[in-house]
């Protein structure tokens, strides 16, 4: 049986992802939201009503169906693959090619493009042009079955992004199948990790999934490193920046003097303030500054934009065991140790485990 | 004498452009044998190769049709319906389209069989009714294949319309069973020739065709 007894509510205005090893079921249980698959028994009811209560094609105009090598024809051009169910639905062609070269703006592709064919189009192009003509004629529902599965991860990262900002502007009600924890882990509200047989083994949000998964088979299917995973859910604002160890690569002798116990390592920015490199103060001599003899300072994270995960990162990175924050335009704001950042980190954890508590005793 | 100077001295005697044996009588009376099969051909064999390749059953059957079409000799066909029917154009029609069926029926089987399962997935999915789903997202992305078979059958009908003569009928092979009969070798030559120039004319224009309709999107993939 390929799904078995599965019950889930999928809310509206979200992403909600299916995941599981391949034959779980969660393409089976995709395609029988839109009737592709006719469940033996039990029921799906959108909005309150079974879905079998209105013609099939009725329902399946009504829902936006992306699959995994975008499935384009061939033989239409990339405006009119993207106008088909406008199409279908008796939209005139004016109309129907004007709501398409739309969509191509909404996706991120070049109006260019529309009078060429599909062999023309990159994989990723190609798959946008999916999802374009998934959400052509606006329906409140969003089926997509592995997406981005055949894209290179450059690409796959890209069109993920891509997903999470027309979602912010447009949402939808989405249902997301993948084998990628990773891409469930960032695109979900919802996760659903399903076992073989289409049995329900989690269904949360991907930061409690990460906590608290249900047994050793969601613990197996997150992976080893699911700690360092949640701290993507953790935001880096909280971080107690510290700024006296920052230099400009000018700084004079008795600046530099006054900066050094600050830190075992100085930063070096810049005359704008951008990060330079690490160096022991006593290595430093004022007025000649070789940015070339500078430790690496690995990568800088943006305070309030990143997760505690990129923070902790760019600590790890760097050799002196400090990450740097900078601001929107690359300047360095601060720098922060990894005693202080493993703090906030304990801090965050017991944040949450109140907030659970409290919730649980509510 | 070779066959340049037999087929010379045919085109360029002017009795054979008039009258009922003349070259444009005898050319258009072939030609309306040859389209008159393949049009019948193409009404049996389309529907069911269509149809057979999008539900994808019955391809064993229409192997076994297909192969059992292809072993019937056309000639001994002809002379078989001859016996039985009487002369007449039934007779002739019977093996011509025997001929052409099969080649047209498995091609287009095939060609809708092996059009790629995705883009009929997304069309289904995103409810497209079955019959649009066949002519257009198979039929477009298999015409270069159906066009293919057509051709073929084509060519084999313009070949072998010639055994029309044998029971009496027009047609090009006229000249080559009367010169045969008469000894009259620049006959023979210059029907043969005409015939073969009908079955390059045929090509070029199932690739005329095929340039108009098939979508340039389709066209590079061969």
């Amino acid at each position: 049986m390929a799904v078995d007894r599965l019950s889930l509510e999928i809310p509206d205005r979200a992403i909600t992802v299916l995941v599981g090893p391949s034959g779980c079921g969660k393409t089976t249980t995709l395609r029988m939201i839109n009737r592709m698959v006719e469940p033996s028994e039990g029921s799906i009811l959108l909005d309150g009503r079974d879905i079998r209560q209105q013609p099939v094609n009725t329902l399946r105009r009504s829902m936006g169906y992306v699959i995994q090598n975008a499935g384009l024809f061939q033989h239409r051009t990339i405006l009119d693959n993207i106008a088909t169910v406008p199409r279908l639905l008796g939209w005139g062609k004016q109309k129907a090619r004007a709501r398409a070269a739309e969509l191509m703006e909404r996706v991120g592709l070049d109006t260019a493009l529309a009078k060429r064919y599909p062999y023309q189009l990159s994989g990723g192009q190609q798959q946008r042009v999916g999802v374009a003509r998934a959400l052509a004629a606006d329906p409140p529902v969003l089926l997509m079955d592995e997406p981005f599965s055949a894209v290179d991860p450059v690409v796959r990262k890209g069109l993920q992004d891509e997903l999470l900002r027309i979602q912010d502007e447009l949402g939808k009600t989405i249902v997301f199948v993948t084998h990628d924890i990773d891409e469930a882990i960032k695109l979900g509200t919802k996760v659903a990790v399903l076992r073989t047989g289409g049995r329900l083994a989690q269904f949360a949000p991907p930061a409690e999934l990460l906590s608290a998964p249900a047994d050793s088979f969601v613990e197996d299917f997150l992976g080893a490193d699911r700690g360092i995973r949640r701290l993507s859910f953790f935001p880096s604002a909280g971080l107690e920046l510290q700024t006296a160890p920052i230099v400009a690569i000018d700084a004079d002798a008795a600046r530099l003097a006054s900066r050094a116990p600050a830190a075992p390592f100085l930063l070096v920015t810049d005359l704008d303030g951008r990060p330079l490199g690490w160096s022991e103060p006593d290595r430093l001599t004022a007025g000649a500054i070789d940015p070339g003899r500078l430790l690496d300072f690995g990568r800088p994270f943006v305070p309030g934009t990143d997760s505690l995960r990129t923070a902790l990162d760019g600590a790890v990175l760097s050799p002196t065991g400090w990450a740097v924050a900078v601001d929107g335009e690359g300047r360095a704001v601060g720098v922060v140790s990894q005693q202080v950042i493993g703090e906030a980190i304990r801090a965050a954890h017991s944040g949450v485990a109140e907030r659970e508590d409290a919730e649980a005793g509510r | 004498m070779n066959v340049l100077d037999f087929a010379h001295a045919f085109f360029n005697d002017s009795a054979h452009w008039h009258g009922y044996d003349g070259i444009p009588t005898r050319f258009t009376e072939h030609l309306t044998y040859s389209l008159e099969a393949l049009l019948i051909a193409a009404a049996i064999g389309l529907p069911v190769g269509l149809l057979t390749g999008h539900t994808g059953r019955g391809g064993n059957a229409l192997a076994l049709i297909a192969t059992a079409g292809r072993a019937l000799p056309s000639f001994g066909l002809l002379v078989l319906m001859v016996i039985w029917i009487g002369l007449g154009m039934l007779p002739v029609m019977i093996p011509l389209v025997v001929l052409a069926v099969p080649p047209i029926l498995v091609t287009s089987y095939e060609a809708i069989r092996s059009v790629d399962p995705s883009p009929v997935d997304a069309a289904r999915g995103m409810g497209m009714p079955e019959a649009r789903v066949l002519f257009q997202v198979e039929v477009p992305v298999a015409l270069p294949l159906i066009l293919s078979g057509l051709r073929t059958a084509a060519i084999q009908i313009v070949s072998t319309a010639t055994i029309a003569a044998y029971v009496g009928l027009g047609g090009l092979g006229r000249y080559i069973i009367d010169g045969l009969y008469q000894k009259n070798y620049e006959k023979v030559v210059g029907g043969a020739t005409l015939v073969a120039g009908l079955a390059l004319a045929t090509l070029a224009v199932f690739w005329a065709a095929s340039r108009l309709t098939v979508s340039p999107g389709v066209r590079r993939g061969g």
